[in-house]
């Protein structure tokens, strides 16, 4: 993983400083709230409904074992003992005080880490494939593109104050596990016939309000003008994107006002001054950054371990475990590991600090000292022996981190929602929990194969209902809290955004409702048919006619009366 | 006499500002004295303006450096409005009148100005800030030094990081 040298460590020592300085003047009241807010946003502070809630940047989420202990310790010296897991892979803590954020971030400083714009109107964490680097079909590593974006994108002058926030996503693999196709700028790192690495470029993707899938607006961008192309994309919206409504301000509005093609065109007129400039990447610079994201010193293995293979069949709930939570790794003889966070009871993404610290130890032990976080809101050892796999699953027992159903109905995405986050308008971690507790049947559970349920607490949709197979939104109706449910929605390559399906749901219905979807699913699926692909065959009629049975009773009535 | 900070030094602040009048119309130009106009009197009255000399032109947020574009080298001072410090298009007027239009004269930063926005606002081209008058400006100048180091491209530093690293 990349590594500081002296001067990314002085950037980050200054902010340190800066941001206690503000601080200071803020308790002071030489700082008011209103300048205050931007000024902590930008350093990823929120003032949340019970406290400050603080989030910590992991770029492309990547983690090291000194760095998950450093964030054990803080979640146990400053916080309730626990962080939570961002579907932006970074970690935030729900608890901090706002006096001890500026000694916070001087701990995380000493592990080359940080919370520099994980929040506010800024250019924020870029974020990847969690298997990047050892994923069975990647084509090119996009890490080393992601360091040299977070270089570029922190304290980059131009753009501190845009329109509004703005996400990168980078995918160099055949399946697009960073949902590209959803965020402000979507970057698929690829070959072309020579064999030589380039990019295309979506931009204008985007959930929240108004969800949009991006739009290809460069199909082939040479790697040494990454870095002067995204200069004349963040140009253009930071001039012209509107700042009137911040509900459209995101680019995705702007792209879809001017069309893909004229935003593309007035991207290259821009570009046209800023290429060949001092941002052009140099071949010392990509070298340099590349040399970071190597292969460790794997042990060489001529296939599959025996060992595993045999513990695979005849060990069931091993063999289910292996089945959902280890993915295929590009050396042979070794796996990519997902150490679940969704434990039944426990909100989704939330870690302790003792789990923090047995999760850096078995990193070191069996993953060489590297960790990832996923925006599923997982953890991933990615360099695990096939051989270490039935040991290692023994201790994630322990730890309550083996939970077997990475891709399943219960592996929620789930915002905080209201139990935290005061923009929220209902709360989204009861409902995942009643809806986890509804399916405890591990091999129904694993029999119904890959679904994908998010839910959000509010239209921002930091969990990402959009894109899930079944959505969930949380919505206030006159005071009370409501649940709207949108089927269809999917990431990935073929990136798609759900359609509501009707009136919205009482907390107490929604393990129900789900379980209505699930069995017309269940009735009408061929074979081992994915959700998503039952979906698309039948529709949306059949889901609305079993959990709306009243109004579809009536809807013959309302047919005559018309 | 206000203040500003120029070149890192506070020095009195002797430019009169013009705005249009509430019908929209051009302010007077007085006889005498360094005045700043707006970016839209400066295009309809520039001949004029230019015979009377010691003048500046300032830039609303929404006003495009296009609309100067090469008439930018031959000013001596340019302003541009920061209405609210979140409002982020000044830094690229400021990038823009300086390394794409050739302005090299003084480029003044005014409106919500003060110690937290120096750093950005000076990377991208302005070496002059009217601070708040609700702010300390002498508390303000030390906001030019918070950070020393930097990755981008940028007015103050054109080579970025990368490029200085390969150099050391």
């Amino acid at each position: 993983m990349y590594v500081y040298d002296e001067l990314d460590q002085k950037i980050v020592d200054q902010r340190v400083a800066q941001f206690r300085d503000q601080t200071r003047r803020y308790l002071a009241g030489e700082l008011t709230e209103e300048e205050f807010r931007p000024l902590r946003l930008q350093n990823g502070l929120y003032i949340q409904r019970h406290a400050p809630m603080l989030r910590v940047a992991v770029p492309y989420g990547e983690l090291a074992s000194r760095q998950v202990r450093v964030l054990a310790k803080i979640a146990r010296t400053y916080d309730r003992d626990y962080g939570h897991f961002t579907t932006r892979q970074n970690l935030q803590y729900n608890w901090p005080k706002l006096e001890d954020v500026p000694d916070i971030l001087a701990e995380l400083a000493t592990v080359q880490m940080h919370a520099i714009q994980t929040s506010g109107n800024c250019i924020r964490n870029t974020t990847t494939d969690q298997f990047a680097g050892v994923a069975h079909d990647e084509l090119v590593d996009p890490r080393p593109w992601c360091e040299i974006i977070r270089e570029w994108s922190t304290f980059h002058p131009e753009f501190a104050h845009l329109p509004r926030k703005f996400k990168i996503a980078v995918n160099g693999a055949v399946e697009d596990r960073a949902a590209i196709r959803v965020h402000d700028i979507g970057i698929i790192v690829a070959r072309n016939e020579a064999g030589v690495v380039g990019f295309q470029i979506y931009v204008g993707g985007g959930l929240g309000r108004t969800p949009i899938v991006g739009s290809l607006i460069k199909p082939w961008l040479e790697q040494e003008h990454l870095l002067s192309y995204l200069d004349a994309v963040l140009r253009v919206y930071n001039r012209y994107g509107r700042r009137d409504n911040k509900y459209k301000a995101r680019i995705k509005i702007l792209v879809k006002a001017m069309t893909p093609e004229a935003f593309g065109a007035k991207v290259e007129q821009e570009w046209a001054h800023l290429k060949d400039g001092p941002m052009t990447l140099t071949r010392g610079e990509i070298d340099r950054v590349a040399k970071f994201f190597t292969a460790p010193a794997y042990e060489q293995f001529p296939g599959d371990d025996a060992g595993f293979l045999a513990a695979r069949s005849e060990t069931k709930a091993f063999g289910r475990w292996v089945e959902r939570n280890v993915f295929g790794h590009k050396q042979a003889g070794y796996a990519c590991v997902t150490l679940s966070l969704k434990a039944p009871g426990v909100a989704p993404g939330d870690v302790s600090g003792d789990q923090l610290d047995a999760i850096a130890d078995l990193a070191d032990k069996y993953s060489f000292g590297e960790l990832r976080a996923s925006h599923e809101q997982n953890l991933i050892l990615p360099y695990v022996k096939q051989a270490d796999l039935l040991a290692l699953w023994n201790e994630l027992k322990a730890q309550g981190l083996a939970t077997p159903t990475v891709g399943l109905l219960t592996d929620v995405v789930c915002c905080p929602g209201g139990d935290f986050c005061s923009l929220a308008n209902a709360k989204s971690i009861p409902i995942a929990l009643a809806i986890q507790e509804r399916f405890d049947n591990l091999d129904y559970l694993h029999d119904l194969g890959e679904i994908d349920l998010n839910m959000s607490g509010c239209m921002n949709a930091c969990g990402h209902h959009h894109v899930g197979n079944i959505g969930i939104l949380g919505v206030d109706k006159n005071g009370s809290e409501w649940y709207q449910v949108s089927l269809g929605g999917r990431q990935g390559s073929g990136a798609s955004i759900g359609k509501v399906i009707g009136p919205s749901f009482a907390q107490d219905e929604m393990p129900d409702v789900i379980e209505k979807i699930i069995n017309v699913f269940v009735e009408a699926r061929e074979g081992e048919e994915p959700f998503i692909d039952v979906f698309d065959r039948i529709g949306a009629e059949p889901f609305k006619a079993r959990v709306y049975p009243a109004k579809a009773a009536k809807a013959p009535k309302e047919a005559v009366d018309a | 006499m206000p203040k500003l900070i120029v070149d890192r030094q506070i020095v009195d602040n002797t430019a009169t500002l013009l705005r249009n009048d509430e019908a929209g119309e051009f302010a007077a130009v007085p006889a005498a004295g360094t005045v700043i106009v707006p970016l839209a009197q400066y295009l309809a009255q520039k001949a004029a303006l230019t015979a009377r000399g010691e003048f500046g032109v300032w830039f609303g947020p929404d006003d495009e450096p296009e609309a100067l574009g090469a008439d930018a080298a031959s000013l001596s001072l340019i302003a541009v409005e920061f209405p609210a410090f979140t409002d982020g298009r000044g830094f690229s007027i400021g990038r823009l009148l300086r390394e794409r239009y050739g302005f090299a004269g003084e480029l003044r930063a005014f409106g919500d100005v003060f110690k937290d926005t120096l750093n950005y606002l000076t990377r991208c081209g302005f070496n002059a800030f009217v601070i708040r008058e609700d702010k300390d400006i002498d508390e303000a100048l030390k906001g030019l030094d918070d950070f020393t180091e930097s990755y981008q491209s940028s007015v103050a530093q054109p080579m970025p990081l990368f490029r200085r690293r390969q150099l050391g």
